[in-house]
């Protein structure tokens, strides 16, 4: 009973992190989120007797795809255009001085 | 509701909406993320389908989402390269009126 | 998102109704699969430790399936040969890493030589428990990638023939595999039953080490090279 519990939450939980990756508006936001999103996927193949996929997806997934989208959401500007405008490209957005020092 | 059902729902669930995403979304970096997550629900759907029956689960379905990860990542980092030297592109000759992307 | 924006409304709602059947019909199929693992649990599980690895999900990937993971290091080489063509370079060696924080250079000089250790431990348990190439080698990449975001050089050191063998050694490990036993007269990755652990895990040495090199190589050479006009620091 605990297990299906278990398993029911981590589902929506995951399909909520999914959603929030997707609607995201704000790049770097939507690439934390996809990280988060790996991660739990982790958990999800742990649950279903799936280690060596787990592994891979923590680290491949979660990990290095993740580092992908954080430096590229860096760099493309913060913000994905409003679609109002009609515009494809994206206006760079200088990043703000905290927190990004380490970059 | 057995042990599996809920992740296999919730790639089912996954797939048409990052599918929508991957449409309605011109940013490359969103198309990136929506891809990655519609290769994540395809994923939910074949582990979840290899953990049926009582015993330990097939391995089959597990070798191949290995290899399903290890490509979307290289495939990810190949369309954030292009769409990160589009944008220095563009960004060049914005003063020429360059075009964005197609 | 504002309705009667965007890619407009006729495609989004085209989109929308193709990702909504296509939801119904994955719905349907999953909830109607009848219960019991697939047909080929069994004999894989079976035949996996005289294939030369204990751990079924490895003796599939580099023994029964060994074809396709070849083509996956191959599309991963690829991956990294277009990021680089992209970049309009053979190597690394004009990258200046970051400035280097010194919380980051300190707890890099830990955590770097552990994974090290980790990765090589997942590449030699890989043949028979949960681990193996793929797990090893990105532990490696992210070692790599943090050495060289605590200010030092690591894969961008590496000259342009040295970094392109280290990129292709695990498709050329493959290579071997494949061509050796269809010289001999046998099948192509057909390789003989009393030495192919040893086998396994040489061919899976070099594609850890191919694997982290790509991934390190992937994520240093999106970024604006110096002069490129980006805004990275």
């Amino acid at each position: 009973m605990t297990e299906a519990v278990l398993d029911i939450t981590l589902a929506l939980v995951i399909v909520a992190i999914g959603w929030r990756c997707l609607t995201e508006s704000d790049l770097f936001s939507a690439s934390v989120a996809f990280i988060a999103f790996g991660l739990a996927l982790a958990l999800a193949w742990a649950r279903l007797g799936a280690p060596d996929v787990a592994l891979a997806e923590a680290a491949l997934g979660a990990g290095i795809t993740g580092v992908l989208l954080v430096d590229a959401a860096r760099e493309l500007g913060r913000t994905a255009p409003d679609p109002a405008e009609g515009d494809d490209t994206v206006r760079v957005d200088r990043p703000s001085a905290d927190g990004d020092a380490a970059g | 509701m057995s042990g599996y059902e809920p992740y296999m729902l919730a790639g089912v669930i996954l797939i048409p909406l990052a599918l929508y995403a991957l449409v309605a979304h011109p940013n490359p970096l969103r198309r990136v993320i929506a891809l990655n997550v519609m290769g994540s629900g395809v994923f939910m759907v074949l582990i979840g389908a290899a953990a049926r029956g009582e015993g330990p689960a097939d391995p089959v379905p597990h070798a191949l989402v290995l290899t399903g990860i290890v490509v979307a990542v290289a495939t990810s980092g190949l369309a954030i390269a292009i769409a990160r030297m589009l944008h220095r592109m563009s960004d060049d000759d914005d003063d020429g009126g360059g075009a964005g992307e197609p | 998102m504002p309705p009667g924006s965007g890619p407009g409304i006729a495609r989004r709602a085209v989109a929308a109704v193709i990702a909504g059947l296509l939801g119904v019909v994955l719905a349907w199929a999953v909830l109607d699969l009848p219960s019991g693992v697939g047909p080929l649990a069994g004999p894989v599980r079976a035949g996996a430790a005289d294939a030369g690895a204990s751990n079924p999900v490895t003796a599939v990937l580099l023994a029964f399936r060994a074809y396709d993971t070849w083509l996956e290091v191959v599309v991963v080489l690829a991956a990294v040969i277009g990021v680089l063509a992209v970049a309009r370079t053979r190597e690394l060696t004009a990258r200046t890493p970051p400035p280097a924080d010194p919380l980051l250079t300190w707890m890099t000089g830990i955590v770097a030589p552990l994974t090290v250790l980790v990765g090589g431990f997942l590449l030699w348990l890989g043949t028979s428990a949960p681990g193996g190439a793929f797990q090893a080698g990105a532990v490696l990449g992210a070692g790599a990638l943090l050495v060289w975001l605590s200010g030092r050089r690591s894969v961008t050191a590496l000259r342009a023939p040295a970094m392109a063998t280290l990129l292709a050694l695990g498709a050329a490990a493959f290579l071997a595999l494949g061509a050796v036993p269809l010289i001999a007269g046998a099948a192509m990755l057909d390789i003989p039953e009393d030495i192919a652990t040893e086998l396994i895990i040489a061919v899976e040495a070099a594609v850890t080490v191919s694997v982290a090199v790509s991934l390190a190589v992937l994520v240093i050479a999106t970024r604006a090279g110096d002069g490129d006009g980006g805004d990275d620091a």
